[in-house]
């Protein structure tokens, strides 16, 4: 996988490799009104891959996955999705649609209907499969989203880290040849986000193709086969996460990271040490009842 | 006030409390005599005589209440149907993509909710008479479904467009990110939703069509189609007594009041639920 991704760290399209194009972005470029937030990206998603999203908020992330499934519709710009150019005119969205599974930052579960039908409402009127096979395959999914037997549970009913995990059974449950998340974890309280990140990961080590924006930096360094970095609508940075988030080149990159990781110190593996080494001399300082498990550092690292 | 906790008071007078607890006094006072002039003045033997007497209540329930009732019943039930139907048409168009269609609804709304009921009632009442050969299919249901009907369909249409800009634009994301096309969308994610935001005021719009329906006693109705007000109207006329209009009313009080109840369940219900 890591192979994979020094061959697209340069943003021209590589040579046609021996593994399948699933998404193909061309010279994209999306305005709303007079405000263009995607000023030309062009990339490239292979079978298999997870691309991790980051960028300071407002940079064009979301608009970007939004317009892989045409929730947005592109100024200009060309997407190909799984061999269909979705910025066709002529191309069946609702089609390859029901072959991509989105996640949303707010859920956006069906609050009327429960959990096993959010999952089986899809599959029943898209994809017409038989009432008891959609709820065979949807239980197969809450299951694996650690919801088994919540099946009848209203979303009200849920917290918000299960309601995203159904959400996420939800998208899986039609099968889908692509996952897109769209922030699913910046929603949550912070005691949710681990499980929510843990259904994630387990997909991507299944070998799902996966498209996820992203604040949670250690699980895009952990998870991630590329880490794509945008900046006022382009894409500032693209490369492995050692590359992007370790060793960042570009000034941007650099700049953003150092906001997001700065503050607290518990996701950068580089920066671990320094945080180690100030907490340790701040408890020395605060004096002698420091306890030596006070000196584990990071309680926030996910795993 | 807080004065008082520091110093003595100074003797200016009652307390503000004090006041406040004078001035209930003088209402309650104002109450009791008001209540106690009128029971002297008034003459109960007549007063009963005219709205309960009990041969007039005896024949007001057996000459054809029931009936009577049960078309009340059937009109404003009818009549809420078409204007359900109606709206939840009206309130799509309302919300169309295509600019003519939201017109023409605006135009229909604006001028349905600007018309007294009588008037439009009327005039359907008079199409057979204007339309030589027109014939409206159930009369005298038909027309007063129709007309109450395309009235309350343009209030219902307000309510139900605005349940439908009720329910969150992510839920149409989502359902269309399933590849549900945006009419299946519609039907199985965005209307069940905003028919529960709206059951609550819609609930409130057949306790109008309730109430309206008493409207048909305008037309020439047959006894059979006799409803509430009309039944109430003509006993009470024939026999120069109230009683039978009183009766009438209690009987509306019936339908209605228990579905004001619902109404408040729903919205406790719905207030809980959020």
């Amino acid at each position: 996988m890591n192979a994979m991704s020094e061959a697209v760290t340069d943003t021209t399209p590589p040579a046609a490799g021996p593994r399948e194009v699933v998404v193909e972005v061309i010279d994209l470029h999306k305005s709303f009104g007079s405000v263009e937030v995607l000023k030309g990206i062009s990339t490239i998603v292979h079978r298999g891959e997870v691309v991790c999203v980051i960028g300071p908020s407002g940079s064009g992330k979301s608009t970007l996955l939004r317009c892989v499934n045409l929730l947005e519709e592109p100024t200009s710009g060309r997407v190909v999705v799984m061999g269909e150019e979705v910025t066709d005119p002529d191309c069946d969205i609702d089609r390859v649609r029901s072959n991509l599974g989105m996640v949303f930052q707010q859920f956006n579960l069906f609050p009327h209907i429960n959990a096993l039908q959010n999952c089986t409402i899809g599959q029943i009127s898209v994809l017409k499969r038989p009432k008891e096979e959609a709820a065979t395959k949807a239980q197969e999914n809450l299951a694996k989203v650690g919801l088994a037997g919540r099946e009848s549970a209203y979303p009200a009913q849920l917290s918000g880290g299960q309601q995203q995990r159904v959400a996420i059974a939800r998208a899986l449950s039609m099968d889908p040849g692509l996952m897109l998340f769209d922030e699913p974890t910046s929603a949550l309280d912070p005691e949710l986000v681990g499980d929510v990140l843990s259904v994630m990961r387990e997909l991507a080590s299944e070998g799902m193709t996966m498209i996820v924006v992203t604040h949670e930096m250690a699980f895009a360094r952990e998870v991630a086969d590329r880490v794509i970095f945008m900046d006022g609508g382009v894409i500032v940075e693209e490369g492995h996460p050692d590359d992007v988030i370790g060793r960042p080149q570009e000034k941007r990159t650099i700049a953003f990271l150092q906001r997001v990781l700065d503050p607290t110190h518990v996701r950068a593996g580089e920066e671990d040490e320094a945080h180690y080494r100030r907490h340790a001399a701040d408890h020395r300082t605060a004096g002698s009842t420091t306890r030596d498990d006070d000196l584990t550092p990071l309680p926030g690292l996910p795993h | 006030m807080s004065v008082s906790t520091l110093a003595p008071p100074a003797r200016r007078g009652p307390s503000p409390r004090q006041r406040a607890k004078r001035r209930r006094l003088i209402q309650y006072a104002v109450l009791v005599v008001a209540i106690v002039v009128l029971i002297l003045v008034a003459d109960w033997e007549q007063i009963g005589q005219v709205f309960f007497r009990s041969d007039m209540i005896y024949a007001t329930l057996t000459q054809g209440l029931g009936t009577a009732l049960l078309n009340t019943i059937i009109y404003s039930a009818g009549a809420f149907i078409i204007g359900l139907v109606g709206g939840t048409i009206l309130a799509l168009m309302r919300l169309s993509s295509v600019a003519p269609y939201r017109w023409i609804a605006g135009i229909y709304i604006e001028l349905f909710r600007g018309l007294p009921a009588l008037i439009v009632l009327l005039a359907f009442g008079l199409l057979p008479l204007a339309f030589s050969g027109l014939i409206i299919p159930f009369d005298p249901y038909g027309t007063v479904w129709l007309a109450l009907g395309i009235v309350a369909a343009a209030y219902m249409a307000e309510t139900i467009r605005a349940g439908i800009q009720a329910v969150p634009k992510g839920q149409v994301e989502a359902a269309r990110s399933l590849g549900m096309p945006a009419a299946v969308a519609s039907r199985k994610i965005v209307l069940p939703q905003a028919f529960r935001i709206v059951i609550p005021p819609l609930t409130n719009e057949l306790i109008l069509l309730v109430k309206d329906s008493s409207l048909a006693y305008i037309l020439g109705l047959s006894a059979a189609g006799y409803e509430l007000t009309k039944y109430g109207r003509d006993l009470s006329s024939t026999n120069a007594n109230l009683t039978p209009l009183v009766i009438a009313g209690l009987c509306y009080l019936v339908i209605t009041l228990p579905l004001t109840f619902l109404v408040q369940r729903l919205e406790a219900r719905a207030r809980r639920g959020r």
